[in-house]
């Protein structure tokens, strides 16, 4: 198996993957990666033309036929979206099926002289890494080295164009060379990883390690990197696993390969992850709970004037909270000994009340500033203010506290209470 | 039944329910939903023939119903669990799913009477072999009656659910205010065009279904306005298509559905060439 055709087959493989998912990547960040998808099984047509009329076992006859039909598709779908009032993705489906129906015509007619078996034709719709010739590879290969670098050549190009396309034009940047350039090398780099995993699958190509690899990273150069790496590492493991299989296409398990990667991503990646959000939001939530709680203790302090002590019993039936839940937030707000249990029920800590006395402080403050500076109705502020408490931090606390001269009362003439010294 | 009759009926039966169906896709801008139910059906077909070892049980229809549906719901849980782009996690969904598919049919290609091929191309051209018997009794080639079903239930669904169908294709707040939801709708129709995937998918091959069900329903909508005619149009373009690219196909010998996706496409490119020229042109002239 690790022969040395075997060998430069796989690197071949590798830059070939790479190469097209970084310009994948872009174009994801465009939300147009469907259009890659399309102009993937646009190239059929154009290759087996390319096959009919010219030299059928030159790749850059190949390269040209579907150089000439990932144009066409690529403008003809911008044509229908602009001038007619088909909707992008009617647009995208329409020249997908027609130019990949077209595609399977022709081949069949190429088919039936018997000369398409030779060339291998058939290895562009699921992927046949190892049916590539050598020289077919040396060829890709290139052009994956000429992808990459002029990905690097216009990076600060792209970055614009892909982030804000105005802002490009409005300080000079030749924004029609630009996107003319980055639609030639979509092209390039869908006719490049067709030879690995064929155009039915080619999207996973251009989309999934860019899905996978933003829910790493939010800086566009690691981005880049990541997709390159996970592409290269599914088309790993889909060449060699085709290479042991007589009969398996390479595309569906780099695909799968691809999938998998982009699953554990989208789960487990810190921060972005969904593991990761999930438990932030908890967090929140309960951040949430125990200031909310602290604050009714502090309130009632107030009404009494003196210490309160509430059982749990008495906070469900104030807040309407599940006994379970709460037994949780004062277990936390007693172990950070913000809350004490005495026979009577819990109350504050010094501690604790200047924190409750805080979170009733942003509420006011809050309130007193939708009122005083936007101008909004006394009845109409609390449910806002309820949310802002838990999010104001201590500088921008000082910014309001400037903003509106240190006021000693909120809308509802209740006094804000400052912390004493 | 001669062969070409039982071809050239089961091509127009698939090809005009299709092109009802994806009216409404159309309108609700999910194509491209559409195009992902037709690619992510195959693992469930593949479990289903591999269970079953036969084609067109009923089975393997709900199944791979069912399947289309898990896409559409795997793709609403990339786009709001999982904060991907939507057009990036329909990529991701049927792209993965087919892969799956295509690998599970080359396992069991020695068990399960299916191939790449089929899965790329369709084999309407062996509906005539696959024939149903009932005992002694010939009742006919299976993809026959199973296009006609098919014809027939899409036909009964746009009967009976045209109201809710039109309202929550066009104006979604309006519906939801009428007491349509129009999620259910949503989800209906999805499992419809999975159950039209799964019927034509052995005649004309998973990709060449998206085809019939856009093309045909795209042509119309730059012809007409209201929501009958776009059916009866799309309905009529799907018809001549079919006739017309088994005919082509028989005198070029070619693939009968890359021909007919072929014509499809040329059916649109007149449209398109006389809307712009001379709808365009009689515009201008008026003003």
């Amino acid at each position: 198996m690790f022969d040395p055709i075997f060998i430069k087959v796989l690197i071949g493989t590798l830059l070939l993957a790479a190469s097209s998912s970084v310009v994948g990547a872009f174009s994801f960040l465009k939300g147009e990666s469907l259009v890659g998808d399309a102009i993937a099984h646009a190239l059929l047509p154009g290759v087996v033309l390319a096959f009919i009329l010219g030299d059928g076992r030159n790749p850059l006859f190949l390269i040209f036929g579907a150089l000439v039909a990932g144009l066409i598709a690529h403008y003809g779908i911008s044509f229908l979206e602009q001038r007619t009032k088909l909707k992008a993705d009617t647009a995208i489906s329409l020249v997908l099926s027609t130019f990949f129906g077209f595609g399977i015509m022709l081949l069949s007619a190429v088919q039936r002289t018997g000369l398409g078996q030779q060339a291998g034709l058939e290895r562009f719709l699921l992927g046949k890494a190892a049916a590539i010739t050598l020289f077919d590879l040396y060829v890709f290969a290139a052009l994956a080295v000429v992808l990459l670098v002029s990905v690097a050549v216009f990076f600060k190009g792209f970055q614009l164009m892909t982030f804000n396309e105005d802002f490009a034009a409005a300080i000079g940047l030749p924004v029609q060379v630009i996107r003319f350039v980055f639609t030639i090398l979509t092209v390039l780099a869908v006719t490049v990883g067709i030879q690995s995993v064929g155009v039915v699958l080619m999207a996973a190509l251009l989309i999934t390690p860019a899905a996978a690899a933003r829910s790493w990273t939010s800086s566009l150069r690691f981005m880049l990197v990541l997709s390159a790496v996970f592409a290269a590492v599914a088309a790993l493991m889909g060449t060699v696993v085709s290479a042991s299989l007589p009969k398996m296409p390479t595309g569906p398990w780099i695909v799968l390969g691809l999938g998998g990667i982009a699953i554990i991503s989208l789960l487990f990646a810190p921060e972005k992850g969904w593991i990761a959000r999930r438990k932030r939001a908890k967090g929140n939530q309960l951040k949430t709970q125990r200031e909310n709680l602290l604050k009714l203790l502090y309130g009632a302090e107030e009404r009494e004037g003196e210490t309160v002590a509430m059982t749990s019993d008495m906070i469900v039936a104030m807040r309407r909270q599940h006994l379970d839940g709460l037994r949780k937030t004062l277990r936390s707000l007693k172990k950070e000994y913000l809350l004490v249990e005495r026979p009577d029920g819990f109350a504050l800590t010094d501690k604790g009340r200047s924190e409750g006395r805080r979170v009733v402080r942003l509420h006011r403050l809050w309130e007193l500033y939708l009122t005083e500076r936007l101008g909004m109705a006394a009845d109409h502020i609390h449910p806002q203010a309820e949310t802002m408490e838990h999010i104001i931090t201590p500088e921008i606390e000082a910014l309001i506290v400037k903003e509106l001269g240190n006021p000693e009362v909120d809308p509802h003439q209740s006094p804000i209470p400052y912390e004493e010294d | 039944m001669t062969p070409t009759l039982a071809i050239a009926l089961t091509a127009v039966f698939t090809a005009v329910s299709c092109a009802l169906l994806g009216a409404f896709l159309v309108l609700r801008k999910m194509t491209m939903v559409g195009d992902a139910i037709s690619h992510a059906v195959l693992p469930g077909i593949a479990v289903a023939y591999w269970l079953s070892q036969s084609r067109a049980s009923l089975w393997m229809f709900l199944g791979a119903a069912a399947v289309g549906v898990f896409a559409t719901v795997v793709i609403e849980v990339l786009r709001k669990k999982l904060k991907v782009q939507s057009d990036a996690s329909i990529g991701m969904t049927f792209t993965t799913l087919f892969a799956l598919g295509v690998i599970l049919i080359t396992f069991w290609s020695d068990s399960v009477d299916l191939d790449q091929e089929c899965v790329l191309y369709g084999e309407i051209a062996y509906v005539p072999f696959n024939v149903w018997s009932a005992g002694d009794l010939n009742m006919g080639p299976i993809a026959l009656w199973s296009s006609g079903l098919l014809l027939l239930a899409v036909l009964g669904y746009i009967f009976v659910g045209y109201k809710g169908l039109k309202m929550s294709s066009f104006n979604e707040d309006y519906a939801a205010v009428l007491g349509i939801s129009v999620a259910a709708w949503n989800l209906s129709l999805m499992a419809m065009v999975s159950f039209a995937t799964v019927v034509s998918f052995e005649s004309v091959g998973a990709i060449l279904v998206v085809a019939l069900l856009v093309v045909p329903a795209a042509t119309a909508y730059l012809l007409v306005e209201k929501l009958h005619h776009l059916l009866l149009v799309a309905a009529f373009f799907a018809l001549v298509a079919a006739l017309g690219g088994y005919a082509c196909s028989r005198w070029m010998d070619t693939s009968i559905a890359g021909t007919i996706a072929t014509l499809l496409g040329v059916q649109f490119l007149m449209v398109l060439l006389y809307q712009q020229l001379i709808l365009k042109r009689n515009h201008h002239a008026v003003a």
